[in-house]
């Protein structure tokens, strides 16, 4: 895909996150549109591309009252919205619409309107997991991770950094669901969830959602925000079933989108203002960074640990507090491609100063898929 | 109330044989006549190489332990928190998740690269689950 051609021109959250028991799950994919609309200064009826995942275009195009010329609904877990926005990117370039609009949203906490997630018994997870004890994504996420303490020689207090370094950017977010300030040693005291992780290395189960509006660059110019460039992207998919992947070492999905997005944009690691790693579990920014070739993975629990990635640091990482401390429904992703899209505008809570480079890099099951969109404000 | 049961597989026209052998008292694995590669889960295929010339052989039932959870909360029905959720490494090469038996569920009795053997755990006249316990020196 070529370099800049398409723009994010409309972005927005939710009125309300965290706990909205007064919104069903379709109402709230509504509640984002419509001020993703508002921000881009959009009538309904300009959207001819519509975009979402676990509830269907359909279902989300008839609410909003939409009649698209070009739909995606890929679903592949929290980092669908990352291939929507390339997938989107690529069918603007093409020709196929002119306007789309991505929505995310989810009653992950007030389970109002939410369809249940099961495993069929005869699926392959159904065979070779669910048996075993398996029991959302608490019990499975975190499984590869003492293999990889153990190869790269990670410790526990290293991961620990994760969830304090990202409650300390949380705290300067005021939307952000957990704000006061957390040690390692709160870290590693915090109940235990699913062994080597503890409550606070796990994300938050909240309600909201969130819609990006994309267009051409050249019509780009004529909105009333700032565009923010679609500079480079890359996607993939591995396992459905986390025992199989290739390896606990790295994974192959992050593996294959972040240096395709990386290519297409045509930028060195050197050249990233501002980074965001989907982090559902406090391990996914440790093999982020080294998947995405920031450092080898030996080097990426000292790299979080010695302050790097925190306010004032040279990477600065989930500048909103992440899953971990700033929300998560259940599908982060469009969170991260929301605070990326905010950091290129330039009106973050905790803006990162001159950011003009933004990676955004989401994982979607249990490290079952990937994608990764590179953002830029200079055209 | 009975108490809730852990999930139970069903097979499909293509696992069955996997179900067959632990209810036999076998860890089944494939191979691929073509091309040598053992694989898991089952399908009547490679996934390396796509031969559909493949064969189902009895694996030695050794492995060892590659990485695990232990976990507490929130429990699936019929487990008693905290259980190791395990991910064990056959000899041969596959990996596939299992529970870990005679074992402490505990960090320090757990340790990454253990010896394991196969052990079976019958949950009903049909399905048997194949289940690690550590191997005997």
């Amino acid at each position: 895909m070529r370099r800049n051609q398409v723009a994010v021109v409309g972005a927005a959250e939710t009125t309300e996150l965290g706990v909205i028991p007064n919104m069903s799950q379709i109402q709230l994919h509504a509640d984002a549109a419509l001020n993703a609309i508002a921000d881009a200064g959009l009538k309904l009826s300009d959207i001819d591309g519509i975009a979402t995942a676990v509830e269907t275009p359909q279902q989300i195009a008839h609410y909003l009252g939409i009649t698209p010329t070009w739909v995606d609904g890929t679903s592949v877990g929290g980092c669908s919205f990352m291939l929507h926005v390339r997938h989107a990117a690529a069918a603007i370039e093409a020709g196929l619409c002119k306007t789309v609009l991505i929505t995310h949203a989810e009653s992950g906490k007030s389970m109002i309107g939410k369809l249940p997630r099961s495993i069929p018994a005869d699926s392959l997870q159904g065979q070779f997991e669910a048996p075993f004890g398996i029991y959302g994504p608490p019990s499975m996420f975190p499984i590869p991770v003492l293999r990889y303490m153990k190869t790269y020689g990670i410790t526990h207090e290293q991961i620990a950094m994760v969830a304090v370094v990202q409650r300390e950017w949380a705290a300067k977010n005021p939307r952000a669901t957990m704000k006061d300030p957390i040690t390692v040693a709160d870290v590693l005291n915090s109940r235990m969830i699913a062994y080597p992780f503890r409550l606070l290395q796990c994300c938050l189960v909240t309600d909201g959602g969130g819609a990006l509006i994309l267009t051409s660059a050249d019509r780009a110019k004529d909105f009333p925000r700032k565009p923010v460039y679609i500079l480079g992207t890359g996607e993939s998919v591995e396992t459905p079933m986390v025992s199989q992947m290739e390896t606990f070492n790295s994974s192959r999905a992050f593996k294959v989108a972040g240096p395709t997005a990386f290519k297409e944009a045509g930028i060195t690691h050197k050249d990233v203002d501002h980074l965001m790693i989907y982090d559902a579990f406090a391990h996914l920014p440790l093999y982020g960074l080294g998947d995405l070739g920031f450092m080898p993975h030996e080097e990426t629990g000292k790299f979080i640990a010695d302050g790097n990635t925190r306010p004032g640091g040279k990477l600065p990482l989930n500048t909103n507090g992440g899953g971990l401390s700033y929300m998560h429904s259940g599908m982060y992703g469009m969170y991260a491609l929301q605070e990326s899209v905010r950091q290129m505008r330039g009106i973050a809570p905790a803006q990162v100063r001159d950011a003009k480079i933004s990676v955004c890099h989401g994982v979607g099951g249990m490290f079952a898929a990937s994608g990764t969109i590179i953002f830029t404000n200079e055209k | 109330m009975a108490e809730p049961a852990r999930a139970k597989p069903k097979p499909t026209p293509e696992t069955q044989h996997f179900w067959d052998g632990t209810q036999a008292g076998e860890l089944r694995l494939q191979r691929c006549d073509a091309c040598a590669n053992v694989y898991f889960p089952p399908r009547p295929f490679c996934p390396s190489c796509a031969s559909r010339e493949v064969s189902v052989f009895k694996a030695s039932g050794k492995g060892r332990l590659y990485s695990y959870v232990i976990n507490h909360r929130p429990a699936a029905p019929g487990f008693t928190p905290p259980y190791a959720i395990a991910v064990v490494e056959l000899d041969e090469g596959p990996r596939m998740m299992s529970n870990i038996i005679d074992c402490p569920q505990t960090p320090e009795a757990l340790e990454l690269d253990m010896k394991l053997e196969v052990a079976f755990e019958k949950l009903d006249d049909k399905i048997t689950l194949p289940m690690f316990r550590p191997a005997k020196a």
